[in-house]
């Protein structure tokens, strides 16, 4: 699994730190998504895919690799 | 289950079918949307897109290649025209019948409109990118433009209108801007920051008509004799939940397509976004949220409850939302309405900061914020979630981040 985000897209909503908080984090001053990693393991692609689905910017994307 | 429609295909639609084949379903997935273009999101339309940020391509909630991969019975630029709910049978304005074992409602709401006011130039709604494209080429230097509604709506327009470099007026009909939405304490904090960004904003305007000369907008006149001269007006007045077509399927309509606490409006009928009024037991409420997370969330919870009929779930979220204006954004956690005391913990605008809770009963059940951090925002948002007095979370909170209460 590759994630890339669209951060002029993320609206700081922190949808994807409520779901996947081992892979997503929001920065302190303005909220902006941070990707805590672009592969994450194996346990955490349901709540990756989930976070993508949940996005409200639809700012994360999900590639199989 | 081998046949699922799902009608309205914006941000809601959109994420029940991705939802439903995610959760494994792999029958027919019909999908319809009464516009032509593929799905795309609303909230930029009044930010990015009316500032000329964006190009409407960027609005695209999937690419094609990602729609294409959902295998959908996909139907744009046709809508929903009536419901045998009886026969399980779904009408399109082509005449199409399509029978369905379960349907999604995913039909959003419309714009409000004045009445008198359709069909004169220069006036408009803003709820879809035609809208949005149309208001954008009367947004220039100068042009003097009349927002009636001090919405979230209206108040965005105005925020982007005034970077433009437009002459911006905008009408409240009542005493404070969305004192209905998020009390009258956090609408005067909102309406000074217009005013201190040149906004004319007057409270207590009643719009007696729309003036016009040769089909063209020329003012708005007011109930008290004010004439407001404009080039061009926006009607940002609320919206209507689109269940027209709904009528005479027997399904109960109320404020939207009434749902209980699973979306369900009927065995296997859900309904998901703009257009569904559900009883959210964290609230104990019911509730219509015209929100763009709670798009997405109940669609997810949709999927689940339709594919699993003996482990449904109630939807049960903390409602979200968010605004930009001026370059700030605000957020909000929780069910702000009906609310018993809206307490400002944080007033500093000129650093661009405020924080008010909100109290129902002996909870906390809201919280608005500007210029706040995404952990402290989280932090009222696990409060709100969790049921938490309002005792409880002043507490919690004055331990989590001092300086908020």
């Amino acid at each position: 699994m590759k994630i890339t985000v669209d951060e002029p897209k993320c609206v700081a909503a922190g949808q994807c730190v409520l779901i996947a908080p081992e892979v997503f984090d929001q920065r302190d001053e303005d909220g902006m998504v941070v990707l805590l990693t672009e592969a994450p393991d194996a346990d955490q692609h349901e709540a990756v895919r989930e976070a993508a689905l949940a996005c409200p910017a639809a700012a994360i994307h999900v590639a199989d690799s | 289950m081998n046949r699922i429609a799902v009608v309205g295909a914006a941000a809601g639609g959109l994420a029940t079918a991705e939802a439903l084949r995610r959760r494994g379903y792999q029958g027919v997935l019909t999908l319809v949307g009464d516009e032509a273009e593929l799905p795309y999101d609303r909230p930029p339309l009044s930010k990015q897109i009316l500032a000329g940020e964006w190009e409407p391509d960027r609005l695209a909630l999937r690419g094609r290649a990602d729609i294409d991969a959902l295998d959908l019975d996909l139907r744009l630029g046709v809508g929903a025209s009536g419901l045998d709910a009886a026969a399980r049978t779904l009408l399109l304005a082509d005449g199409t019948s399509l029978p369905y074992e379960a349907l999604v409602v995913a039909t959003g709401v419309r714009a409000r409109c004045l009445p008198g006011a359709e069909g004169v130039g220069g006036v408009h709604t803003l709820r879809t990118l035609t809208d949005a494209l149309a208001l954008k080429t009367g947004l220039r230097m100068g042009q003097r433009l009349v927002i009636v509604g001090a919405g979230f709506l209206g108040a965005e327009v105005a925020a982007v209108a005034r970077r433009l470099g437009a002459d911006v007026t905008l009408l409240e009909a009542g005493p404070v801007p969305l004192a209905q939405a998020v009390g009258e304490e956090t609408g005067r904090i909102l309406a000074q920051v217009h005013r201190e960004h040149g906004v004319r904003l007057h409270t207590d305007a009643k719009v007696a008509t729309v003036l016009s000369a040769d089909g063209e907008v020329t003012g708005v006149a007011l109930a008290d004799g004010r004439v407001l001269p404009a080039d061009v007006v926006l009607v940002a007045i609320g919206s209507l939940p689109n269940t027209e077509w709904l009528a005479d399927s027997g399904l109960a309509l109320g404020d939207g397509l009434v749902c209980d606490q699973y979306s369900a409006a009927a065995p296997e009928v859900y309904g998901v976004g703009d257009v569904a009024c559900w009883h959210n037991p964290l609230f104990d409420t019911a509730m219509r949220v015209e929100h763009r997370t709670n798009a997405g969330e109940q669609a997810l919870a949709v999927a689940h409850n339709l594919l699993n009929p003996d482990a449904r779930r109630p939807f049960a979220p903390v409602p979200y939302f968010w605004s930009d204006q001026y370059g700030a954004k605000i957020q909000a956690y929780g069910y702000l309405r009906d609310h018993d005391e809206a307490r400002v913990l944080r007033s500093d605008l000129t650093e661009r900061q405020f924080l008010v809770a909100y109290r129902r009963g002996d909870r906390l059940t809201g919280v608005l914020a500007m210029g706040q951090t995404p952990r402290a925002l989280r932090a009222w948002r696990g409060l709100i979630a969790s049921g938490a007095t309002w005792d409880t979370a002043l507490t919690d909170m004055a331990v989590t981040d001092p300086a908020a209460v």
